[in-house]
């Protein structure tokens, strides 16, 4: 069982991330689950959001997890909320953020001996898509950290996706994914 | 038909409410009228858009109130139409008066009820609450663990309904959140074999069939009413089970996928067992597998028909089990849980007479871990070993304070 848990504000897309997310590697034969806490939250309200991946019939409901990736999508998120909450000893960490892994880590001393990896989906969402819409290029970044599919493959079923966007979206999302690939450390 | 058919992947990863949507247009409803509700809002959303996007042939009635929603949906059967909705917790609660009006009347109509808490306190999360306040109303009730079941069970809702030889309303349960929100894989039906399955809506009755003048809704006082309701309740309990096995049967040889009114899973040998509902059931399935890892032989039951409330099928399934625990998701607000209650019941004339004990658990959305679940069969085991119930008879899970526990 692979396990992802998002920390993101809702408005952010992480729910619209965790089930595309959940589409892609839907395709391949295995099982998915996608869900998230939000309740009434209002827009800009610190939300998770969740993926299981399974070879065989995903039965478990409970929303306790222990992650096996954690994905930060909103900077701030790393000190307002634990977002090592509940971590196993191998929790792989991606982060958004403009700063370095090593000044993130520095600013954050529960960050210290995790697996962190950083990237600015931020300031490439607002650079490609023009929005600070931080889902599709956090999903490049994990298809790097995981090695999981062919960059290719991922990008083109993201195209099938997001289908029924304008293609100018679609093709800025693109750029995005592969941007944020690049670009993680 | 003028409407366009939609091509579906083989296997769709899908929320519950979207499966929902997708099976309502698929049974091509005429006429959904509704009042939108967390967290089941989604489903008549999903039929609007299908229908202004020609997917369906048919008419959504805005309303101003889940009371008006159903009296809607009351008008349209009665004139004649395959007609459906959905509603949640407080929309619930203010329909309830019409449900009974629905069912009295023998409409065949499908309610979506994703289930959610309560108020007050005000909650959106999902607890079985606002399906226990419906469970004396005359409906038939399925219940879903996941979205797949929450798209199979549209269709079962809508050919049992429908059948001349029941014509009662169903309702279609879901998990608020859990499963409504909730995506997975989602193994789908083409248009064809989804309409087919169901079929062209017959009427009987029908107030639109001018030829044969009819009155809908009249009045009976003590010359006629007890008649009507002795019926009602006479074909609750002897032609819809029935039915239902029948429709599963056919489902089964259309899909593969196979229900039955009582879920047991691995039921033959266990000494311990939950009885619940919902997505409890399958998160108490993979806990029992793991409890037989561990040498206790645990086993789950679980309710794909809360009414008729099947009776005899659960006291088969229970009849060799030593102990069992029922899990009530709704406050029982001073008395033991309505599982527990309907549960000794069915196990009293039993001469192997199992220990019986109640949790009420999961209120407002709180979490159902598989820890919670692990200690709740090595509890019962405790009991079988003991010889005797170990506990207070009715205890809660999750809830944070002094542990609370009654009888």
């Amino acid at each position: 069982m692979l396990e992802i848990r998002w920390h993101s504000r809702a408005g952010q897309g992480a729910v619209t991330g965790a089930k595309g997310l959940a589409d892609v590697i839907s395709t391949t034969g295995k099982h998915v689950q996608a869900f998230a806490f939000y309740g009434s939250a209002k827009r800009g309200a610190a939300m998770t959001a969740y993926n299981r991946v399974n070879d065989q019939m995903i039965m478990n409901h409970e929303k306790y997890m222990e992650p096996d990736f954690v994905f930060v999508i909103d900077p701030a998120l790393v000190y307002t909320s634990d977002v090592t909450i509940n971590h196993k000893e191998n929790t792989v960490y991606i982060i958004t953020t403009h700063m370095s892994t090593q000044e993130l880590v520095a600013s954050q001393p529960k960050l210290a001996d995790k697996k962190v990896y950083t990237v600015d989906c931020i300031k490439i969402a607002q650079e490609t898509i023009g929005k600070a819409i931080p889902n599709t290029p956090m999903l490049g970044a994990f298809m790097k950290v995981s090695k999981m599919y062919d960059i290719e493959f991922f990008k083109e079923s993201m195209v099938r996706i997001l289908g029924k966007l304008p293609q100018k979206i679609i093709d800025a999302n693109m750029i995005a994914i592969q941007r944020a690939y690049d670009e993680v450390k | 038909m003028a409407f366009d058919k939609m091509e579906l992947r083989d296997i769709e990863v899908w929320d519950g409410n979207f499966a929902a949507a997708q099976a309502l247009r698929q049974c091509q409803i005429d006429v959904v009228a509704a009042y939108p509700i967390t967290p089941s809002t989604p489903i008549v959303e999903g039929y609007a858009k299908f229908l202004a996007d020609g997917y369906v042939e048919g008419e959504f009635v805005m309303v101003e109130s889940e009371h008006a929603a159903m009296s809607g949906c009351i008008g349209a059967a009665a004139a004649g139409g395959r007609v459906a909705t959905a509603t949640s917790s407080q929309g619930f609660a203010l329909m309830v008066e019409t449900l009974y009006q629905a069912s009295g009347m023998r409409l065949p109509i499908v309610l979506n009820v994703v289930n959610r808490a309560l108020a007050a306190p005000l909650n959106v999360n999902g607890d079985h609450s606002d399906m226990y306040l419906g469970r004396d109303s005359g409906w038939i009730q399925l219940d879903a663990y996941c979205p797949q079941d929450a798209y199979d069970l549209n269709f079962i809702a809508f050919k049992v309904s429908e059948d001349h030889e029941v014509r009662l309303p169903c309702m279609v349960h879901q998990d608020g959140f859990m499963t409504s929100h909730t995506a997975q894989g989602v193994k789908t039906l083409t248009d064809d074999q989804g309409y087919g399955f169901v079929g062209d809506f017959k009427p009987m009755n029908d107030m639109l069939d001018f030829e044969h003048p009819v009155t809908h809704g009249v009045q009976t006082e003590e010359d006629w009413h007890f008649e009507h309701k002795a019926r009602q309740h006479n074909d609750l309990m002897t032609k819809v089970l029935p039915k239902i096995q029948a429709a599963f049967d056919d489902f089964e040889k259309l899909s593969g996928r196979k229900y039955s009114i009582v879920e047991k899973y691995d039921m033959d040998d266990a000494d311990v067992a939950v009885v619940c509902m919902g997505t409890s059931v399958e998160t108490a399935r993979e806990v029992a597998t793991e409890m037989r890892a561990k040498g206790i032989k645990a086993g789950v039951v679980g309710l794909r028909v809360v009414r008729p409330f099947p009776f005899m099928q659960l006291q088969e399934a229970l009849k060799g089990a030593k102990a069992i625990a029922t899990l009530d998701r709704s406050s029982p607000n001073g008395a033991p849980g309505m599982l527990f209650n309907e549960m000794a019941g069915c196990l009293y004339n039993l001469e192997t007479r199992p220990m019986l004990c109640g949790k009420v658990y999961g209120l407002g959305g709180r979490d159902l871990t598989k820890k919670h679940l692990v200690d709740l069969f090595t509890e019962l085991q405790a009991n079988v070993d003991a010889g005797k119930i170990t506990t207070p008879l009715q205890q809660f899970i999750g809830v944070r304070g002094p542990k609370l526990s009654f009888l």
